[in-house]
């Protein structure tokens, strides 16, 4: 498969990203490229870096070094005084932003809007798109994640899995290149976990690309194309599932999956 | 009681309310837009904006509001330069004067209350506006705004009361809003009991419509606080 996506522009192409926060170094130089289609889901115990690393895709986090492009085009930073990472052109930080659909561990979405105003929110704010249009394509995205029922519904009238299927339609209204999910089943009782997954499962199947911080070896295994394995701050393995999961050369991730 | 009396100092202190309502409502706007401008400077990040909001609200809410009337209509005349100034057509007017200083003091009470409500937006619905490319504008506009407003506003509804009670202290500076017309009516009298009576019946009344109005407009403002549609005792009625 990479033999026949090399020559295309790589979706997402991440080269030395470094991140420190105070004196504690938290990314140590991170080389990632996912093509278009491509699944990857990243995994690693608390504390390695894969949600500061999904962060600085879109510039949530900013990075100290290393380059980030989406689509081919870099992200352009700076450093300051200190040395920290800073954003030089806003303008342009927004717009990869929109171009890249972000689903929060908390779902974050905006409490005092429904759920279809939530969803509507981006596109017609930022976007500009018309408003009727907008408007049809987000119930065809409710009916897809299957909560057409609670359009008018109050997130906090919601149960974490109706609400993270709320976040994920909201984050595909903005017709993302790249989908970027920050451990989506995390906060959800385990009742719950599997609605969620479905609907990333058949993200996967219809052949988005996607960035899935998790901890859900199911997903990782069945439906990634890759698996990324991160240890304090920088990859330590990757690999397609099948080689991941039966033959890993990493004693530590051998051990991280069988925990 | 003489009812027709109090009858009559009704209806002449009637004729004062749209002062005392005047007074209180542009006090009350203009300190707003300067309270959120001092919110925003504390909340800036900006060390000099910080400390210069600091000292405004350490002042103007450490000192009385009637002294702070006091230095703006007499205090501020003594000076020619101030009598020379473009603004004295507005500072020589006892009326400005007192929306000037009740606007000034209530900006300072209520940029601390605009500054709660800003802090208590979840950082991730924040964050979940920035990820979709929304600009600082933006995301200030459409998300943090309208949930600070929700927040603040049990908190604004005291002090909008408090200002309206506060256009009272007006009367020493010869405006004729209520109480103003009341002491008139005293010294005319000399029954104090039966027109402060009347004269503070009017405030309560105000103070009552304006408190319900702000609870309907908190009640139109938070739906998502409230339980679910479909979980409304209408439905479990129509169960039976």
């Amino acid at each position: 498969m990479t033999a026949m996506t090399s020559t295309t522009t790589p979706a997402i192409e991440v080269r030395g990203l470094r991140k420190s926060f105070g004196p504690v170094e938290v990314l140590k130089g991170i080389d990632l490229t996912a093509h278009e289609g491509e699944v990857i889901s990243i995994l690693g115990s608390s504390g390695s870096g894969k949600s500061t690393m999904l962060r600085c895709i879109n510039m949530l986090e900013t990075p100290d070094a290393g380059d980030i492009s989406v689509a081919g085009e870099k992200i352009s930073l700076k450093r300051d005084a200190k040395g920290y990472g800073r954003i030089v052109d806003r303008r342009q930080v927004e717009r990869i932003r929109s171009e890249l659909g972000m689903v929060f561990q908390s779902f974050n979405l905006w409490s005092h809007k429904t759920v279809i105003e939530n969803i509507i929110e981006a596109p017609i704010h930022v976007q500009k798109r018309p408003k009727a249009d907008v408007i049809a394509e987000a119930e065809a995205l409710l009916e897809k994640v299957g909560i057409a029922d609670k359009r008018n519904h109050y997130p906090s009238h919601l149960s974490g899995g109706q609400q993270q299927r709320a976040a994920i339609a909201r984050a595909l209204a903005m017709r993302p290149k790249v989908m970027l999910f920050d451990e989506p089943t995390s906060a959800l009782d385990p009742e719950l976990v599997g609605e969620v997954l479905r609907v990333m499962r058949s993200l996967a199947d219809e052949g988005r690309t996607m960035l899935v911080v998790t901890h859900e070896m199911g997903f990782a295994r069945d439906v990634s194309s890759r698996v990324i394995f991160l240890h304090q701050g920088a990859i330590e393995e990757q690999g397609s599932p099948e080689e991941m999961f039966t033959n890993a050369q990493s004693e530590r991730f051998r051990k991280f999956i069988s925990a | 009681m003489d009812f027709v009396f109090l009858y009559e100092t009704f209806v002449t202190l009637i004729s004062a309310i749209p002062t005392t309502l005047q007074l209180a409502a542009t006090s009350v706007a203009m300190g707003t837009v300067l309270a959120l401008g001092l919110a925003l400077c504390r909340l800036s990040g900006i060390a000099p904006l910080d400390w210069f909001a600091r000292a405004y609200i350490f002042v103007f809410r450490g000192t009385p509001l009637l002294v702070q009337i006091f230095l703006i209509y007499y205090g501020l005349s003594q000076f020619r330069g101030v009598r020379r100034s473009m603004f004295w057509f507005i500072l020589r007017d006892p009326y400005w004067c007192a929306i000037i200083a009740l606007m000034l003091c209530t900006a300072a009470y209520s940029a601390e209350i605009i500054r709660g409500g800003l802090l208590s937006v979840p950082h991730g619905q924040v964050e979940a506006g920035r990820a979709c490319g929304m600009s600082r504008f933006l995301v200030f506009r459409r998300i943090v705004m309208p949930l600070a407003i929700r927040q603040s506003l049990p908190a604004y509804s005291n002090e909008i009361i408090s200002m309206v009670k506060a256009t009272s202290l007006a009367s020493i500076i010869t405006i004729m809003e209520v109480t103003g017309v009341a002491a008139k009516l005293i010294s005319e009298t000399y029954r104090a009991i039966e027109v402060f009576i009347v004269a503070g019946a009017i405030y309560l009344a105000i103070n009552f419509v304006l408190a319900r109005i702000v609870v309907l407009i908190e009640y139109r403002l938070s739906p998502h606080l409230r339980q679910a549609p479909s979980l409304q005792p209408v439905a479990a009625g129509e169960m039976k």
